[in-house]
């Protein structure tokens, strides 16, 4: 009899559980099947060609915006992924005592600093002292963003490299730098490409920082000293105006965003499948 | 398959391809690197016309690029000031206490008239007209109900229907606002005490939006909402612009007509900076909630290129641009007014030179 | 194979083992000089933005004190700012947001870990990683055109007729507003929440629920007696985890939440948030007081998330030690 019961109740958690499961996964399939239903009528060439048309025109495009985006993906990558990486070899390498657990904590304090609090700091560093809008500002903020991801991801995956193939290196006699550069590295480049590609799919969407650093632009950007468009800044715009065409191309630059974010997490786990099966 | 050691490889390269990319359109100057690119932001108010304006100018001076963004005339008034943009736009006049925190004079230029309405989603779309006094206690929140019986006497015969008011105003810093509350403060002595004038106030009631756009798509929205905007972004979203009674006691819609005669008086008594305020003007013809707006731009400019190519717009765009403002439904500026800022804007200056040689 | 105690101490090799040649003891010399240098910079970034901040708040904290965080009116004109609504609307915003995320995030990460067959964990894993990787703006987008109609036609009319007796769902029907941004929250916090559970619950040692099921537990009791009760202080963290995302998030909410700094009991009045009122204002902000008070605010929203995502890690920390750190 309680046997019973007892199994009931099993029956019954596991299926709440997997309802719960079911009503988390809802939400994504409601939000791509909108994005893509809207989004993609509103795709054509002159989305991926043209510049904004004045208010109430119909037609133009994104190009700018999209062509922004990856620029200040290539900018925070500058700024971001040296100091990154090197930090986290410094992570996982260093013998200091206490620098490394200050640095690591303040990291993970970095990664909780919502964006939008990077974005005033960008603003009073960056911004204020040039006295102007630019796209180095808005790749200053996104690179702060980056900067954690990339630092813990290469800390982890130096870590994970085996000491054998350390110490087989040291006993030739390679001095320790050269080890790190072209042993210890190449050997954990996948991992650290990955986590790469995470920290860029998370900064291509972000907008709160670039509303007062980058700033926006209609027209294509005038080297790195202007402000600079961004296609989540034009979403936005687009999305709180009245109207409806715009609505339309907000749609389509979201369904583009998305895609631009997903199939960057796609490549990074491809390219990263099998090498570390094992050990995630 | 998908994850074979050769297709790894190849995906590595495309990843490295990809990088190479992003780095060369980043690094890279853009394809028309050879134009100036001039930067402005504020006022959401005139938005629909100076992005027609800056787009036909390519047309006109294809070697300047005027960028800009609608934030809100605070964010103009507050970036001119900061110089973190070459010229402002504003439909709210500096106080003087702004003005003297700036780091040069700065010059208010009035560009056009445009016209501030009250506009509303009710279903059946009835025409509707309200009184100053009807305007004031909706937005102090003491008129919460579209069948209240203030509402049906002032306009006789049409259905109300019984649902809540859905009061919706900007939620940034705002020249439209400014408009609006001056000439609220202008018609209910309790609205000037309690509320009072500003670019950005505390709102007794209502849901905020961004920008004129943000709050005609949140009427547009949303039933039984009133908001205010600017007569461009109402027609242009299909949504009313009530007659409003006025000063003399006529009810007005606002229009070209309307605008320009609630100027009309200004137009003999400007003050030399062009700061002044139209709403609620004498006048039969006249709609009271109007204004000018304004580009502020400083007296002395500190780079010469950038300084001649704005006085060369600025000129360009209270002649010529003058002729796009009916499109829209703006009001050109009047001539006497034309004619002041002519002189002013001989007044520019770079290191104490004019810009813009005397013609 | 992976000798992880090894490569956590750098090299515990003898000291003859390292090169001695010279050229290899300067660029060891350089390269170290350069790792470090690189880890200062973020030390550099991080106390950089707390001085920044705090210097630029001082005019606000001056003029206030803590008078700010229990005044109420938020008013440009008459220069009084008080951050009590925005700190109300950050909270409720979030708890509802948690309320909801909460027991859906830590079933689906029961499900994903413990009971689900192994043939559907990965398609599900793969789907909830997409989630979170779904910029704010987009959930925003689909948040103004599809959620909060869809609140305002269906869901608010059924609520306030159904139990309007209680303050929290009084009011007009706007769509937009508390429960809106509640919602979009918890869909935005959701992944967060099942991916650290998700670890935590994998980082409960195996003995735990062999032990149960020796005893002849059900799948359900295992994880109820063993594995959740250990995992407690873990599940905690995680949940403190997407605190800490739903209190900074700032585009889905500025965009779906009404923008009105205002206290009100009703889930469907407008409200705000401190980060959408830093993203409305910011640019704005036309005396410097004004200025002064929105970064007092980001300093307060700064604090508020160091202090929960510190926690956080602590309690995730102390289930496994070696339970990695979220990637997001």
């Amino acid at each position: 009899m309680r046997a019973r019961f007892r199994r009931g109740v099993n029956t019954v958690m596991e299926s709440l559980t997997a309802f719960a499961a079911l009503l988390v996964v809802l939400p994504l399939i409601l939000i791509l099947g909108f994005l893509v239903y809207q989004g993609a009528s509103a795709l054509n060439l002159d989305f991926f060609t043209q510049l904004p048309k004045p208010v109430g025109e119909p037609g133009g495009g994104m190009a700018n915006a999209i062509v922004g985006t990856l620029t200040l993906i290539g900018l925070a990558s500058c700024l971001g992924l040296p100091l990154g990486i090197l930090g986290g070899i410094y992570l996982a390498e260093s013998r200091d005592r206490r620098l490394p657990w200050m640095v690591r904590f303040l990291a993970d304090v970095l990664n909780g600093v919502p964006s939008i609090v990077i974005g005033i700091f960008a603003y009073t560093i960056v911004v204020l002292p040039m006295r102007r809008f630019s796209a180095l500002a808005g790749g200053f903020a996104l690179a702060v963003i980056m900067l954690p991801i990339v630092l813990r991801t290469t800390e982890e995956l130096v870590r994970l490299v085996p000491a054998s193939l350390r110490e087989a290196a040291l006993a030739l006699g390679i001095p320790e730098w050269k080890v790190i550069l072209r042993v210890v590295l190449p050997t954990a480049r996948a991992g650290i490409i990955t986590g790469v590609m995470v920290s860029v799919a998370r900064i291509a969407g972000e907008t709160a920082p670039l509303l007062f650093t980058a700033f926006g632009n209609r027209f294509w950007h005038q080297g790195l000293l202007q402000p600079i468009a961004a296609l989540p800044l034009q979403i936005f715009a687009y999305a709180i105006a009245p109207f409806d065409d715009w609505h339309r191309q907000a749609w389509a630059g979201a369904l583009v965003l998305i895609m631009m974010i997903f199939l960057s997490s796609l490549v990074a786990r491809i390219v990263t499948r099998g090498r570390y099966s094992g050990l995630r | 398959m998908w994850t074979s050691a050769p297709v790894r490889r190849m995906l590595r390269l495309a990843l490295l391809g990809l990088a190479g990319l992003v780095l060369t359109a980043g690094l890279a100057p853009s394809p028309v690197s050879a134009q100036m690119l001039m930067n402005g932001a504020g006022a959401t108010f005139p938005y629909p016309i100076y992005s027609k304006w800056f787009d036909e100018y390519t047309r006109v001076d294809p070697n300047v690029r005027f960028n800009y963004q609608s934030i809100g005339s605070g964010g103009g008034i507050r970036q001119i000031t900061e110089r973190t943009v070459d010229f402002g736009a504003t439909d709210g006049p500096m106080t003087d206490e702004q003005l003297k925190s700036a780091p040069g004079e700065l010059f208010h230029i009035p560009t056009v008239l445009g016209a501030v309405v009250a506009t509303y989603n009710l279903p059946g779309d009835p025409k509707l007209r309200f009184t100053p006094d009807l305007l004031a206690d909706i937005f102090l929140g003491k008129i919460t109900k579209w069948n209240d019986p203030r509402i049906s006497a002032v306009n006789p015969g049409v259905a109300l229907p019984d649902q809540p008011i859905v009061v919706v105003h900007r939620s940034d810093g705002s020249g439209t606002t400014y408009i609006w509350v001056d000439y609220l403060s202008k018609v209910s002595k309790e609205w000037e005490q309690k509320v009072g004038r500003g670019t950005s106030v505390n709102w007794p009631v209502g849901l905020g939006g961004k920008g004129n756009e943000g709050v005609s798509g949140q009427v547009k929205s949303t039933p039984g909402a009133i908001g205010y905007v600017e007569l461009a972004y109402a027609i242009k979203n299909n949504l009313p612009a009530p007659m409003v009674r006025n000063q003399a006691g006529k009810f007005v819609q606002p229009s070209i007509q309307s605008t320009t005669a609630a100027a009309a008086g200004a137009a003999k008594s400007m003050p030399s900076d062009f700061r002044v305020s139209l709403t609620n003007p004498p006048g039969d013809d006249a709609y009271p909630i109007a204004s000018f707006t304004w580009l502020l731009v400083y007296n002395d400019q500190s780079d010469q290129a950038k300084g001649q190519a704005l006085v060369k717009f600025l000129w360009w765009a209270i002649h010529d641009g003058e002729k796009y403002t009916s499109d829209l439904l703006y009001a050109p500026l009047p001539a006497p007014v034309v004619k002041l800022i002519e002189a002013k804007i001989h007044q520019i200056t770079f290191q104490g030179k004019p810009l813009l040689a005397a013609r | 194979m992976v000798q992880e105690g090894g490569a956590a101490e750098g090299l515990s090799l003898p000291r003859f083992a390292l090169s001695t040649r010279t050229a290899g003891r300067w660029g060891d010399q350089l390269f170290r000089l350069l790792i470090r240098a690189s880890a200062l910079a973020l030390l550099l970034i991080v106390s950089g933005m707390v001085v920044v901040m705090v210097r630029a708040a001082f005019p606000s904290i001056k003029a206030f004190g803590w008078r700010f965080l229990f005044t109420s009116t938020w008013d440009p004109v008459a220069q009084h700012f008080g951050a009590l609504p925005l700190i109300y609307g950050t909270i409720v915003s979030s708890l509802l947001a948690l309320l909801i995320a909460v027991p859906l995030g830590i079933g689906a990460a029961v499900f994903l870990s413990e009971l689900a067959p192994p043939w559907i964990r990965p398609p599900i894993s793969f789907l909830i990683e997409l989630l979170a990787a779904v910029p704010s703006v987009v959930y925003g987008l689909w948040g103004i055109f599809v959620l909060a109609p869809w609140l305002r036609t269906q869901v608010q009319p059924a609520l306030g007729s159904a139990l309007g007796f209680l303050p929290l769902f009084q009011g007009p029907p706007y769509g937009v507003g508390m429960l809106a941004a509640g919602l979009i929250l918890a869909i935005m916090v959701v992944p967060f929440i099942i991916a650290v559970s998700r670890e935590v619950l994998l980082a409960v040692p195996n003995t735990q629920r062999e032990a149960a099921l020796a005893l002849g537990a059900t799948r359900w009791e295992t994880t109820r007696l063993a594995v959740l009760r250990y995992a407690r202080s873990g599940l905690i963290g995680a949940v403190l985890l997407g605190l800490g995302r739903a209190l900074g998030e700032t585009m889905a909410v500025t965009m779906v939440i009404g923008n009105r700094a205002e206290i009100s009991a009703s889930l469907f009045a407008p409200g705000y948030t401190m980060a959408s009122l830093i993203a409305n204002e910011f640019t704005e902000a036309t005396s410097d007081l004004y200025l002064s008070a929105l970064i007092e605010v980001g300093l307060l929203l700064f604090v508020v998330t160091v202090i929960v995502n510190a926690l956080a890690r602590l309690l995730v920390w102390s289930v496994g030690g070696a339970v990695k750190e979220v990637r997001e």
